[in-house]
């Protein structure tokens, strides 16, 4: 007998670590709407296969879980069963020896109650409050609704117009979701199961690159109405560009100096290039639209003048108050807004942070934005502080990526106390307090303070990443609802009491993504429309070619690939580049076209008219 | 054109043209259980795959189009041993008591079974449990249900009531009342549409046999049957009878036979409807030109029951003349009892029609005028039990005085005739004499919708006859919105009329819908009467008991207030 020995290559312990990830890409896939009772049930068996098997509680009373769920299931349950599951689980929760019988038993009692509703019918009408009426995921989670199987065909088959005309019959900003759109509809993927999400944006960035001339939809007959957009940006301009294909006068209030909202005024050239939000934007004026920039309402104009000139208002006047720390020093001199710093930059008022120290505070994408955009004005050091950790910040794993390779640092667990000065105000540092990670409340990680001393973090300039906030005051003393700082309007856009306003966007879901502020617009142009007395349909007849019946086999996802950080720190000029053909078909090649496979067939079909 | 080849065979088909059909066409056959053309095309149960060169999984038939080059293998091990082992996954879930089941001879999934030779099924065999209240007309046993979605899809897309839909997840999904409602609160008509597009027997009418064999066995009551015009263009064909011998006459002897004591005709009432429905429409045109129009025909209760479900405000301009099948039972047990001598109480009506939505007509009001309805599978069944040899069967004719029916009431059964019955009609009041009797031909056709013009010798009608509720649907919201203006309109609940109504007999394969429609447009073309204002003995009970169209009597015997209903059969 030896004495030790060191395991090597157990070849069933590795197809298991498989299965556990074929698992975990089949959890992510998972469609919405399933049977809580069901899933619970399957979950519970699971843990079962997980128990040692050597306490009472997870050995059997996980299995005594599992088969009475079951009998739920089986509409041969009955109140008492599912007191005695609940009874059970607690039992368990308490007396099982480790995580794997304590935890199944709390899956199984937040199941119970946060899905009773579900668990009663079961109980007393032997069916389901839940009905697997499963949508194609990317298209039912864009919020957009934008036909993507649709377009990726479109692609597939190099009819790049067509894919691009697709795209704009929902969402007019498809340039700009190439770049930068948070893609939702990627999460849900079906392409998970087998390997991973389609690269969809790589795929619309393809298509907008290769798009040669787009058709501008045929306008509505004039109809005489005349709506008021207030605020240029996605939101405004998407609600702009329906409302004015379906034959109404647009005009647009826009506050800056150009149009695009946060696009222009938050988001740097080198990740949306200003060449192409404006490409973007002179398509949607090319409906029509009339514009006035400079105008801000509540100063130049009041809204209750609008009321009066106008047929219908879309208040879209986003995000772009910024959020202070609120510590001692904040007025120093170098001291920072994002919005402000990002709002210049979009006027091409450039800083120039040569030689300079720079502190980011935030962990959102802002705080990115702005700690790569110093980076580009030639900062010494930029230094990017947060008071939880790294994984727990907001912004997007490839943003937080980038801006660490362009040679941003990240400071995390601290917490700003005050910002230290000179005798002229000037900025010296930012005094923060260690933190530690602590109890997870609300399903987001706490932090409390270390017992550590207090350091200073030198620097010049502080840019206040922390968030935005909205400017409603004038628009509350016009009598708009207002709710936590927001535009409280319905999911209309119509505003209870005030029936000529609808809005929409940032301001009224506070700082949310593009193509939400964008879907926004849409449903506010359909209803505006609606309350004008009008049924407009915006329809196209793009023919939507044949699937291809490839087998699946499991290919790996094309990433867009980026310019170098050593080169791409020193300009604003756009990181990303796109895919090349073959990538791109290669990619379009993997799409499952869940609108013909599956529940897709059947339910749903393509809609061509909204 | 695309070119491809299946099991060797080369085939050049239209672009876009699905497996499924290029193999037709190329003569071969693919088995299909889901598919339904136009309907339901979503391959759910995975017996029409097939193989394609180059492709490892199998692809379904019914829903994937050719592509150029493509090489379609339909007779390999693969296709054969997955298409085996659907089925019987199919079956496992399926209460194949075949022997016990209203479907045994008209299911499909038995023929199936039979078809692959399936001998065992490996699995355990559960389904869900049939809890259906058996009071209502449509009974629906989930135990046989196979997840095909054709109900779903037919009451969807042709009906637009969207009764059924898929309820609960993942492997206990299931077919129910749409949010589970209860059956009695949906919006279902009763047109039994989803019934015979019900590949297997999960779908039904009430079955009411044994009452009729109890009526039939009150030794002291008179039993009268009456026949639906489109009874006689269809029973033969499960019976499997050619239809040269099942005529209107054999049934008539059968029915006889049987011990029924009077056989009348439906027929003849449809000429009665027309005599009161043409007259309310002549006194609507001249009276009310603005409220009331158009005039819809209201002989057809899925229709009925559509207005009264989902359109109450419309029920003013629905005809008030009561159905063909209404007619006939009041008329038994008013004149005719007096003319026999008896109580009203004495005599028991019983119907054959093609339709489930007749077994709810008759509990609109409570005049109990028919008594039970059977549907011609009813009728078939009934056959069946008393092991009546057919052959053996001598013509007769129907029973005076309401055996005598005209070539304009015999084609009420299809889409368009109850139009044409009364446009024939309407002209000779208008003009004192005939138009000839093939004049508004152009009002036939099994199209869902059509309109148009007719002239009346002077007086122009617009007209329109839809059949299938989804037709109605947008004839009403046209007319409410005033894009159309219409003075009469028929619409029929089952696509192209009674003659494809869901009482009718369920062929595996499709419905001789044409067939059968055809069918009575030679009976009409070969009566000697073709206007329903010439059937001597409509003559002689107008001269005898209603005096004329529209009389308070009639008034009272053969209209209907049309209601909305609250509680439902």
């Amino acid at each position: 007998m030896s004495r030790l020995t060191f395991k090597t290559n157990d070849s069933q312990e590795l197809a298991k670590e498989e299965m556990y990830r074929d698992l975990e890409r089949r959890i992510v896939a998972s469609p919405t709407g399933l049977c809580p009772v069901d899933l619970g049930s399957s979950f519970i068996k699971m843990c079962l296969a997980q128990s040692c098997g050597k306490c009472v509680p997870c050995r059997v009373g996980l299995r005594q879980i599992s088969k009475l769920l079951d009998k739920i299931l089986d509409g041969e349950g009955t109140v008492e069963t599912l007191d005695l599951i609940k009874t059970t689980a607690e039992s368990i929760k308490l007396t099982a020896d480790c995580a794997i019988g304590t935890e199944a038993a709390n899956f199984a009692i937040n199941s119970i109650n946060n899905c009773v509703s579900d668990y009663m019918e079961h109980i007393n009408h032997n069916c389901c409050t839940c009905n697997s009426n499963q949508p194609v995921a990317c298209l039912n989670l864009c919020p957009a609704h934008v036909d993507i199987p649709g377009y990726i065909s479109l692609v597939h088959e190099k009819r790049y117009d067509e894919a691009v005309d697709l795209i704009r019959h929902k969402n007019p900003f498809p340039i700009v979701c190439a770049y930068i759109c948070e893609h939702p509809c990627e999460n849900r993927c079906k392409r998970n199961i087998i390997d991973s999400a389609i690269n969809i944006r790589g795929i619309k960035r393809f298509a907008i690159d290769n798009s040669k001339k787009p058709n501008l939809p045929k306008l509505a007959e004039k109809t005489n109405k005349k709506i008021a957009v207030i605020g240029g940006g996605p939101s405004g301009l998407s609600c702009a560009y329906y409302l004015s294909i379906m034959g109404h006068s647009v005009t647009v209030f826009e506050a800056h100096k150009e149009l695009g909202g946060m696009l222009r005024y938050g988001i740097p050239n080198y990740r949306l290039p200003r060449k192409e939000l404006d490409r973007e934007i002179n398509f949607i004026l090319q409906t029509g639209i009339t514009v006035k920039k400079n105008i801000t309402v509540g100063i130049d104009i009041s809204l209750r003048d609008l009321e009066n000139q106008y047929d219908a208002i879309y208040v879209s006047i986003g995000a772009h108050t910024d959020k202070k720390m609120e510590i001692e020093g904040e007025d120093s001199k170098g001291v920072l807004s994002a919005v402000e710093m990002l709002g210049n930059i979009g006027d091409d008022k450039m800083y120039d942070f040569t030689g300079k120290n720079v502190i980011v505070v935030g962990g959102g994408n802002v705080a990115m934005d702005v700690a790569r955009s110093s980076i580009r004005l030639n900062a010494k050091s930029v230094n990017i502080v947060y008071r939880r950790r790294v994984e727990d910040m907001t912004a997007l794993r490839e943003e937080i990526e980038g801006a660490l390779s362009e040679g941003c640092n990240i400071i995390d667990l601290m917490a700003p106390i005050r910002i230290e000065s000179d005798t002229n105000k000037n900025v010296i540092g930012l005094v923060v307090k260690p933190q530690m990670i602590s109890d997870i409340k609300n399903g987001r990680p706490s932090i409390k303070d270390k017992d550590e001393d207090e350091k200073l973090i030198t620097a010049d300039v502080i840019v206040v990443a922390i968030g935005q906030g909205i400017d409603i005051k004038h628009f509350e003393s016009s009598g708009v609802n207002v709710k936590r700082g927001t535009i409280d309007a319905m999911d209309t856009g119509a505003i209870e009491d005030k029936l000529k306003l609808f809005a929409g966007g940032d301001c009224v879901t506070g700082p949310a993504t593009v193509i939400r502020a964008i879907a926004a617009g849409r449903v506010a142009a359909a209803n505006i429309d609606e309350f004008l007395g009008f049924n407009h349909e915006i329809k196209h007849n793009i023919k939507i070619s044949t699937v291809n019946y490839k087998d699946k086999k499991p290919c790996g996802r094309v990433e867009l690939p980026l310019r170098e950080p050593q080169d791409r720190k020193n300009d604003f000029n756009p990181i990303e580049l796109g895919l090349k053909e073959e990538e791109v078909m290669q990619e379009c090649d993997r799409c499952l076209r869940c609108d013909h496979f599956g529940f897709g067939v059947f339910r749903g079909g393509r809609k061509t008219k909204w | 054109m695309v070119e491809l080849s299946i099991d060797g065979i080369n085939v050049s088909v239209e672009p876009k043209t699905t497996i499924l059909d290029a193999a037709k066409k190329a003569g071969i056959n693919i088995p299909t259980l889901c598919y339904l053309k136009d309907i339901n095309e979503i391959g759910a149960c995975r017996l029409c795959v097939v193989e394609v060169e180059g492709i490892e999984r199998c692809l379904t038939a019914c829903n994937n189009i050719v592509l150029d080059g493509m090489v379609v293998k339909t007779n390999t091990k693969k296709v054969i041993t997955t298409r085996e082992n659907n089925l019987k996954l199919i079956l496992s879930q399926h209460d194949f008591n075949c022997a016990t089941c209203i479907r045994n001879g008209s299911c499909k999934l038995q023929k199936l079974a039979e078809d692959f030779g399936v001998l065992d099924v490996p699995f355990d065999v559960e389904y869900e449990k049939n809890n259906w209240d058996k009071k209502y007309v449509l009974q629906r046993n989930n135990s046989k249900c196979i997840k095909c979605m054709r109900c779903v899809q037919v009451c969807d897309k042709i009906q637009t009531t969207s009764v059924w839909d898929v309820v609960n997840t993942g492997s206990k999904t299931s077919v129910n009342t749409k949010g589970h409602k209860e059956f009695g609160s949906t919006n279902c008509v009763y047109c039994g549409q989803c019934v015979i597009k019900c590949p297997v027997g999960a779908l039904h009418e009430r079955d009411d046999i044994k009452k009729v064999l109890e009526l039939k066995a009150q030794k002291d009551k008179i039993n009268i049957v009456q026949v639906a015009p489109a009874v006689r263009t269809s029973y033969g064909e499960i019976l499997g009878i050619d239809k040269k011998i099942a005529t209107e006459k054999k049934l008539a002897g059968i029915l006889k036979f049987i011990g029924f004591d009077y056989v009348f005709d439906t027929v003849f009432t449809a000429d009665m409807t027309i005599m009161e429905e043409g007259t309310e429409l002549l006194k609507r045109l001249e009276n009310n030109r603005e409220k009331k129009l158009p005039m819809f025909t209201s002989c057809c209760p899925g229709w009925v029951n559509f207005v009264k479900n989902e359109f109450p405000e419309l029920l003013p301009q629905l005809s008030t003349a009561r159905s063909p099948q209404g007619m006939l039972g009041a008329i038994a047990k008013s004149y005719y009892a007096e003319y026999l001598k008896v109580n009203k109480e004495d005599i028991n009506v019983i119907s054959i029609m093609p339709c489930l939505a007749k077994k709810d007509e008759i509990t609109w009001d409570d005049t109990n005028n028919v008594d039970v309805v059977l549907t011609t599978r009813e009728l078939v069944r009934l056959i069946k039990l008393l092991f009546i040899d057919i052959n053996k069967i001598e013509e007769k004719e129907f029973d005076i005085p309401f055996g005598i029916g005209t070539g304009a009431g015999v084609i009420f059964g299809s889409i368009g005739g109850v139009m044409e019955a009364a446009l024939r009609s309407a002209y000779y009041l208008l003009n004192k004499k005939n138009p000839s009797a093939d004049y508004f031909k152009d009002v036939r056709g099994l199209d869902g919708y059509k309109e148009g013009k007719v002239d009346l010798g002077g007086t122009v009608l617009n007209v329109a006859v839809v059949s299938g509720l989804s037709n109605a649907r947008k004839l009403i919201k046209q007319v409410l919105n005033r894009e159309k203006i219409y003075d009469f309109v028929e619409v029929m609940a089952c696509p192209s009329g009674c003659v494809n109504g869901g009482g009718q007999p369920i062929n595996i394969y499709e419905q001789n819908v044409k067939e059968r429609s055809d069918y009575l447009y030679e009976l009409d073309k070969n009566n000697k009467i073709r206007f329903s204002h010439e059937n001597p003995q409509v003559i002689d009970l107008y001269k005898n008991y209603f005096i004329e169209p529209l009389s308070n009597i009639s008034h009272k015997l053969l209209h209907i207030e049309h209601k909305v209903r609250i509680e439902r059969s």
